[in-house]
């Protein structure tokens, strides 16, 4: 098994051969990606080592003393998060040879076409279709639908889609998983302007869009299970990123507090203080998660760190707000415009406060995550189903 | 202490059905957002309505002076409605803060009452809106012996494009309220989280005043204003936590997931049902403080700051509810559920935030804050 010491020394050795300073910064990206460095918990030759996964943090720590250039997660969050370790998972070594490159040194955007404007928290009710065109060895699928809530199908590339395949089984068997290419003529991404002024997410329009069977990922019909992967996945990215103590939101806020002194009042004082207990137990809580996972794919746990950081957030930035009283009051810019990066710590404090709102809906909204946790973890009996066993194209919606 | 009219007259009721007709036609939501990012944010024409065919700019305002002659209770339900609707009408500074301290000035106010109770000019108090009632008298504008006034005042809210703010000034002879003409005051557009409620900083620079309020009762007056604004403005947070509550009900009774109504499942009944409680405590608060002050009760100040501290977070928990059961859609910028969460969020710092307000009872109710904390023993 690798350890820490190798990492340096490969590290050092990739730094040595790649120059930061006078390396074209993609070049170094796919450098390291070669060297096995991206994310070293996943196999050689596919940008890892197969490392403990809590290695990558020396790998990380170097890169950033010697002033490398980073992939800006922010960009490709979906990417990274999502698509990646569902492709990892399920996919064939020709997809994960084509994908995994590109999009973790960021050349290549994904987005996540899951929600639809009847199947958001029951996402298994899409009616996206995709339609086999054919039996011979170059048939593949079209696929009609429309997407909502779609975070950067601006910018993307590539596309995790989520279609029915079969409307006369019940809903969570007849779905499968593609890669969806967005350059194709029959996407249609139109902006859909969010509370905040910008328009993160898009709505987007299939209309007869190809996809070769290559690019189907996992078996037919298979497409919710692998759907999870994606989802668990996603919680932990949106709940379970690994900060510093005083990282992310709280230390804005104690930042503000600190320089501040005549904003401060003994209730926003008790306020801060337990956002801060908070802040720190969300961390210790993303830390023993991650121990436990060590290698591996996230479990039901992963709701939990998302729904404990939704709340968080909320209640940080809502902190934030009140205690800037006048500057709380203002807002920076309303314009609309179509944003390169997801950053929840980024603008102002009135920005931060509006897109905090999201965090608690998008990936799972924390209902149902609270139903993820009462039924999967606690073991709680499910509520009544009606539709769960009728095909979905009798079932009422 | 007198007893307390917590219900709603037929008069006031009928006030209320008047009052939401227009705004139904006025100001749909559809309208309020097409505004709020245009030329004109505050509608002029929905004023001059408000004022000549409703009568509810001055209600308070003695008929002598071309008042309607009611009361503070009515001025209160008028701002349920303008709170139902996110209206973007400049009621709370001209017709609750301004004419607070122009009815405190006596005669020398009497020329401002024809316009103003016309509707052809509205008035606002210049101070930040975040002013908590009892915070110390604003410094930062000097008026000179001749009146003139030189200074600057930030994030103030309705000031009119050419209308009268009222500005607390350090005078000569100490603190005065200041009537000066807006048109004389450099005036900057300010980005207002609240897209319906625009923020305005002032800058004077030798601007013209005329005093209406002198050194002897600058502080009382301002802080009558100041403590008036507060009280009914958890009249306005009531009518907005109500639409947001009626709102996300009318949405879930249809909105379908799971084969059902996503209503009809108990974890999102039992949440609105405690918002249903929240917002009948809001409506007893906030009655509780406009009938107190209408009535001018010792208690006022009390029940002002139970209101402030009751309403002001159940609008914003209110409108975040409503954002977060609507999912997706409660995001978008289409959907006017934004409008109202802005309004909240900033009218929960607007003249003091609900944590503010309840220090104030530490004195008001007799409940002192504790001593120094203890040192940690090692340190
Ligand atoms: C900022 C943002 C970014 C997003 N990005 C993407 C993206 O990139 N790709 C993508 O595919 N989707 C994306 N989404 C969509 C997101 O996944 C959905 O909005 C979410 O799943 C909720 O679905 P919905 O909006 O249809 O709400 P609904 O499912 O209609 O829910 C409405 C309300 O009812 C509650 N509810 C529903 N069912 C239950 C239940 N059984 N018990 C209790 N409460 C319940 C919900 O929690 C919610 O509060 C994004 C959303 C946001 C806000």
């Amino acid at each position: 098994m690798t350890t820490a010491d190798e990492l340096v020394t490969r590290t050092a050795g990739l730094l040595a051969a790649h120059d930061p300073a006078t390396t074209d910064p993609l070049e170094f990206l796919r450098a390291r990606f070669d060297a096995g460095l991206a994310w070293v918990h996943f196999p050689p030759g596919l940008g890892g080592l197969g490392a403990p996964r809590a290695l990558q943090a020396v790998v990380d720590a170097e890169l950033a003393a010697a002033g490398a250039p980073d992939n800006d997660p922010r960009r490709i969050g979906i990417g990274l998060g999502m698509a990646a370790p569902t492709i990892l998972r399920y996919g064939t070594e020709e997809q994960k040879r084509r994908f995994l490159r590109p999009l973790w040194t960021g050349e290549e955007v994904w987005c996540q076409l899951f929600s639809e404007p009847g199947a958001g928290s029951d996402l298994a009710a899409l009616a996206t279709r995709a339609v086999r065109d054919g039996d011979g060895p170059d048939a593949g699928w079209t696929v009609d639908g429309q997407k909502v809530w779609t975070s950067s199908a601006h910018l993307a590339r590539w596309a995790i889609l989520l279609a029915r395949t079969d409307p006369d089984v019940p809903k969570h068997q007849g779905i499968s998983y593609f890669v969806c290419d967005m350059t194709d003529p029959g996407v249609d991404v139109r902006p859909l302007r969010q509370l905040t002024g910008e328009a993160e997410f898009n709505e987007v329009f299939l209309t007869g869009v190809r996809i070769p069977d290559a690019h189907r990922l996992g078996a037919v019909g298979e497409g919710w299970q692998i759907a999870q992967t994606t989802l668990n996945n996603e919680r932990v990215a949106i709940g379970g990123q690994r900060t510093p103590r005083e990282g992310g939101l709280i230390g804005i806020l104690a930042e503000t507090w600190r320089r501040h002194p005549e904003l401060r009042t003994h209730e926003l004082h008790q306020r801060l203080l337990q956002g801060w207990t908070d802040a720190e137990v969300l961390r210790l809580m993303g830390e023993r998660l991650r121990q436990q996972l060590a290698v591996g794919q996230p479990g039901p746990e992963g709701a939990a760190a998302k729904l404990a950081f939704a709340r968080l957030a909320q209640e940080l930035t809502g902190l934030e707000v009140e205690l800037l009283a006048e500057d709380g009051l203002g807002y920076g810019d309303w314009t609309m415009s179509r944003p390169e990066l997801v950053d929840f710590t980024g603008r102002d404090a009135g920005y931060r406060y509006l897109r905090a709102k999201g965090n608690s809906i998008e990936g799972g909204s924390s209902e149902i995550l609270r139903n993820i946790i009462a039924e999967r973890v606690l073991g709680l009996p499910a509520e009544p189903r009606s539709d769960k066993d009728v095909p979905w194209k009798e079932s009422a919606r | 202490m007198t007893e307390l009219d917590l219900l709603y007259s037929e008069v006031e009721e009928d006030l209320r059905s008047a009052v939401r007709a227009v705004l139904a036609d006025r100001c749909p939501p559809q309208a309020v957002l097409a505004r709020c990012e245009g030329q004109e944010p505050q509608d002029a024409g929905l004023w001059r309505t408000l004022a000549r065919e409703l009568g509810v700019v001055a209600l308070q305002v003695p008929e002598a002076l071309g008042g309607a002659g009611a009361s503070l209770r009515e001025t209160a339900v008028v701002l349920e409605e303008l709170g139902r609707t996110c209206a973007p009408v400049p009621f709370l500074g001209s017709a609750v803060l301004a004419t607070t301290v122009l009815l405190a000035a006596g005669d020398r106010a009497a020329g401002e009452w024809p316009a103003l109770c016309a509707g052809d000019r509205t008035a606002t108090l210049a101070v930040t809106l975040s002013t908590a009632p009892d915070a110390a008298f604003p410094l930062g504008v000097r008026a000179d012996a001749a009146g003139a006034l030189t200074g600057a005042v930030g994030s103030v809210a309705d000031v009119p494009a050419a209308g009268l703010l009222i500005v607390p000034a350090d005078g000569p002879d100490g603190p005065g309220l200041y009537a000066v003409d807006a048109a004389d005051v450099t005036v900057t557009a300010r980005g207002s989280l609240d897209l319906t409620r625009p923020l305005a900083d002032l800058r004077l620079e030798a601007a013209p005043g005329r005093l209406l309020v002198g050194p002897d009762q600058a502080e009382a007056v301002l802080w009558e204003a100041l403590l008036t604004g507060a009280g009914l403005l958890a009249s306005e947070q009531l009518g907005l936590a109500e639409w947001c509550l009626a709102t996300t009900v009318a949405y879930l009774r249809e909105r379908r997931q799971f084969g059902r109504v996503v209503g009809s499942f108990q974890a999102l009944k039992h949440r609105l049902a405690d918002l249903w409680l929240d917002v009948a405590g809001a409506r007893a608060a906030a009655r509780a403080a406009a009938d107190a002050l209408a009535t001018g009760s010792a208690d006022a100040a009390v029940l002002v700051a139970v209101a402030a501290s009751h309403c002001g977070a159940v609008a914003v928990r209110a409108a975040e509810e409503a954002v977060q059961l609507h999912g997706g859609i409660g995001m978008t910028w289409e959907h006017p559920v934004h409008l109202y969460l802005k309004r909240a969020k900033a009218d929960q710092l607007a003249l003091g935030t609900p944590g503010r307000h309840r220090a104030s009872l530490a004195t008001l109710a007799a409940l002192p804050v504790p001593g120094q904390l203890p040192r940690l023993p090692h340190v």
